[in-house]
């Protein structure tokens, strides 16, 4: 049955309604609320009209109607991202993807996967279960995280360490751009010549356009995989067997670190026989062929005991290895549960110097009396301390937003940078000039308006514009399953 | 060695100039104007630190020194030139290595760029860390873009472990075949008639897969083949003298005068970012990377 036409008053409602269908448009209050907010802690975003395209000429049809009615438009996937990078400022049109999940075509010979951008992350990996071919970036909310999502973050995950972030597996991109226009970056054969533009692209944050097809590279799953446990008595020795390990030109597929209190929040869950009196542990993954496998677990378990490991443990089947990054993967659902609120960093320091600038986090934490946990991927020195605490309690949160400044303060002395991975968005524009000179911007400016000249697509980004519209104001209500 | 502040008053703010490096691929994307000033950029290894995998080095230092100071530490980075090729004209032709497949494309290399601009003025694009999504990475913009965009003066590179050893193998057999018997070869390239497999890794490993190769009629060759360097945007329609990546689908030739052709939306873009960043032109006048 047909469903009943609704009067539309509003020119920019009616458009959008006649561009794609009334279903999938709405101006409705809930809608609106759902999609003002993300994964992030972020308060005080506004959403306009939400739209729901299923392909290309639907996304541009959008585009061009924001143009028209002198609108911004901003993209969102599944909403995960933890930096306020899709919540919306002004009344923005939403273009939210998740009806673009469809698989279009996948090529085993070429290794190559076309997709939209609402794909599930995990959904491309199980697809491809049984050819021989995984796609690598496996950020920690794979199973909810869209594709696109992952394009517009750069997203990484435990994995890219040795496989790199998502830029290295994208191969081209369709994009509709801010004006409109519909254009392939990069190429799926060779390497495009000119400017990188499928390269700048991914990790644009959905400021310089909207990819509507992807085609991503698929990794070959490796014939063997060995997983490490390693339990220290003390995290700085932990530090320092990640530092030897890539100093003796061991490259690991994975090598993640979780303090005596992660592993106290997750083992009831996960029983992954995590030691509970570990000051850390240490989940080292080396993949490839078995002789050389084998090579690397004996590497790396001679620099662990050295460094004062107390045991290394190696999974002895599947079940095992699933149960140990079981625990590391649903960190953040358990630590959920030890208090209300909590607030996750994510900055990159070099990893030489991980064991000190840890130190110093816990002594942050300590002077403004918060619980810090950290748990994070130790192999490309990307930190996530987490700050644990209940928002109720009269003047927590301001000690919360001071220790946080006080983390990625210690983190940029240490030579780190401001994100690893969640990207800048809202929550870190007000950064950005403590690592970059006004005359770097500048050129991340040029870039930024070379894409989007009107300044349309998810504007209030990125970078600092003295406008932002969201606030670290109230960190409660945090999203539930929250990932990094 | 050169300092920043040296390349940058050299650069000045007004007359036409170029970066010479090795002048290796000195013609590639058209001739400089003439008149344009040349200068040459800081040489040299600054800071190698092995436990972070990165190297920081001035952009006119030569290539292959940079790969054999990195050896002795069993590293490499993933870029590709002639012996002559500096460091900073690898990335600016972005000289992925036929090795692509394996160790990653030339894009992924560059983490920082010290550079000076068209207006004269120096800034960094990147970070020093191998992971980084911290604003636009302008780094992805300089690699390809003949320093059209920006002068290069320092540069962080990420560097990888380096394989024990690598052997190569020819073949005429498909290519379905050959990745049947290996995990992850650096290079299957075919030059038109024969295939030509480079497995690479822990010796005992690459022994194995050597001797499945031979099995199914593979032979190992004695010497390192030559292989010429990476034109960007040619696709295999374009192979006359050459090789063909058969994996990656880049093609690896001398022959520069490919049918390259990007659209219209791309050419625009192009352009607009071009204007925006050299608004007067002179940075490597008369060269297009498009």
């Amino acid at each position: 049955m047909r469903k009943r036409q609704r009067k539309v008053k509003d020119p920019l409602l009616f458009s959008l309604i006649e561009a794609l269908s009334e279903d999938r448009v709405t101006d409705g209050a809930s809608a609106r609320r759902i999609y003002s907010k993300d994964g992030s802690v972020m308060e005080g975003g506004r959403a306009g009209i939400v739209c729901f395209p299923e392909d290309t000429s639907e996304v541009a049809k959008c585009v061009s109607i924001a143009n028209e009615y002198d609108r911004e438009f901003v993209t969102r996937g599944a909403g995960t991202g933890l930096a306020g990078g899709s919540v919306p400022c002004n009344d923005p049109i939403m273009i939210v993807t998740t009806r673009m999940n469809n698989i279009l075509d996948v090529d085993l010979e070429k290794r190559i996967a076309w997709v939209q951008p609402g794909v599930v992350n995990l959904d491309l990996s199980n697809s491809l279960k049984g050819t021989g071919l995984h796609f690598a970036p496996d950020p920690s909310s794979q199973q909810a995280c869209t594709i696109g999502g992952n394009v517009a973050n750069n997203s990484g995950g435990p994995h890219c360490l040795a496989y790199g972030v998502t830029n290295t597996h994208v191969a081209a991109l369709e994009v509709v751009l801010p004006d409109a226009s519909i254009v392939q970056l990069g190429s799926i054969e060779g390497e495009a010549c000119g400017y990188d533009l499928r390269g700048v692209f991914v990790g644009g944050e959905g400021t310089l356009g909207v990819a509507t097809r992807i085609a991503v590279r698929l990794t070959e799953d490796p014939p063997e995989i060995a997983t490490l446990l390693l339990d220290f008595s003390k995290i700085t020795d932990a530090a320092e067997t990640v530092s030897q390990i890539i100093a003796n030109g061991v490259l690991p597929a994975a090598l993640e670190l979780m303090d005596r209190n992660v592993v106290a929040a997750v083992e009831p869950f996960a029983k992954a026989g995590y030691p509970l009196d570990a000051e850390a542990v240490l989940i080292a993954e080396v993949d490839g062929l078995p002789d050389g496998v084998s090579h690397e677990v004996d590497i790396i378990s001679e620099i662990a005991m050295n460094n004062g490991a107390r045991e290394v443990r190696i999974a002895l089947d599947e079940e095992e290895r699933e149960r140990i990054w079981k625990g590391r993967k649903s960190a953040f659902g358990a630590i959920a549960k030890i208090k209300p609120d909590y607030y996750l960093h994510d900055t990159v320091i070099p990893r030489g110097r991980l064991a000190e600038v840890i130190q110093k986090v816990y002594e942050i934490a300590e002077r403004y009396d918060l619980l810090v946990m950290n748990v994070f991927h130790a192999g490309d020195g990307n930190l996530h301390p987490l700050l644990v605490f209940d928002a109720r309690i009269p003047g927590t949160l301001e000690k919360v937003k001071q220790a946080g400044e006080e983390i990625v303060r210690i983190s940029l002395e240490a030579g780190g940078v401001l994100s690893g991975e969640h990207g800048i968005g809202l929550e870190k524009q007000g950064f950005m000039s403590q690592q970059f000179s006004e005359r770097d911007l500048e050129a991340q400016d040029a870039l930024r308006r070379s894409f989007d000249p009107e300044n349309r697509s998810n504007p209030h980004k990125v970078l600092p514009s003295g406008s932002s519209c969201g606030e670290l104001n109230s960190l409660n209500d945090i999203p539930e399953g929250v990932w990094a | 060695m050169k300092s920043m502040e040296e390349f940058t008053e050299e650069i000045g703010d007004t007359s036409f100039v170029s970066v010479r490096g090795g002048a290796t691929r000195w013609n590639l994307g058209g001739s400089l104007t003439e008149g344009a000033i040349e200068v040459e950029a800081p040489q040299g290894v600054i800071d190698f630190k092995p436990e972070e995998m990165i190297v920081r080095v001035g952009a006119g230092t030569k290539l292959s020194n940079l790969q054999n100071d990195l050896t002795e530490l069993k590293q490499e980075v993933a870029l590709a030139g002639f012996p002559d090729s500096s460091v900073g004209g690898s990335l600016a032709v972005g000289s992925s290595s036929h090795r692509r497949a394996r160790i990653g494309a030339a894009c992924d290399v560059l983490l920082q760029a010290d550079c000076v601009g068209a207006d004269g003025k120096q800034f960094v694009a990147g970070g020093p860390t191998v992971k980084n999504v911290t604003g636009y990475d302008i780094c992805r913009l300089l690699v390809s873009s003949l320093g059209t965009l920006a002068l290069m003066g320092v540069v962080t590179l990420r560097t990888r472990p380096k394989p024990e050893i690598g052997v190569w193998l020819k073949g005429e057999l498909p290519f379905e075949e050959i990745m049947r018997c290996c995990y992850r070869p650096a290079s299957v390239l075919h030059d038109g008639s024969k295939t030509f497999v480079l497995v690479e890794g822990y010796e005992k490993d690459v022994e194995k897969e050597k001797a499945s190769l031979e099995k199914i009629g593979m032979v190992v060759l004695d010497r390192e083949l030559e292989i010429p360097p990476l034109q960007r945007g040619a696709t295999r329609e374009d192979l006359n003298v050459g090789f063909l990546d058969l994996q990656i689908g880049a093609v690896y030739s001398n022959d520069t005068h490919c049918n390259i052709e990007v659209s219209e939306e791309v050419e625009r873009l192009s352009n607009r970012i071009k204007k925006n960043f050299d608004p007067t032109g002179r940075l490597n006048p008369g060269r297009k990377p498009y």
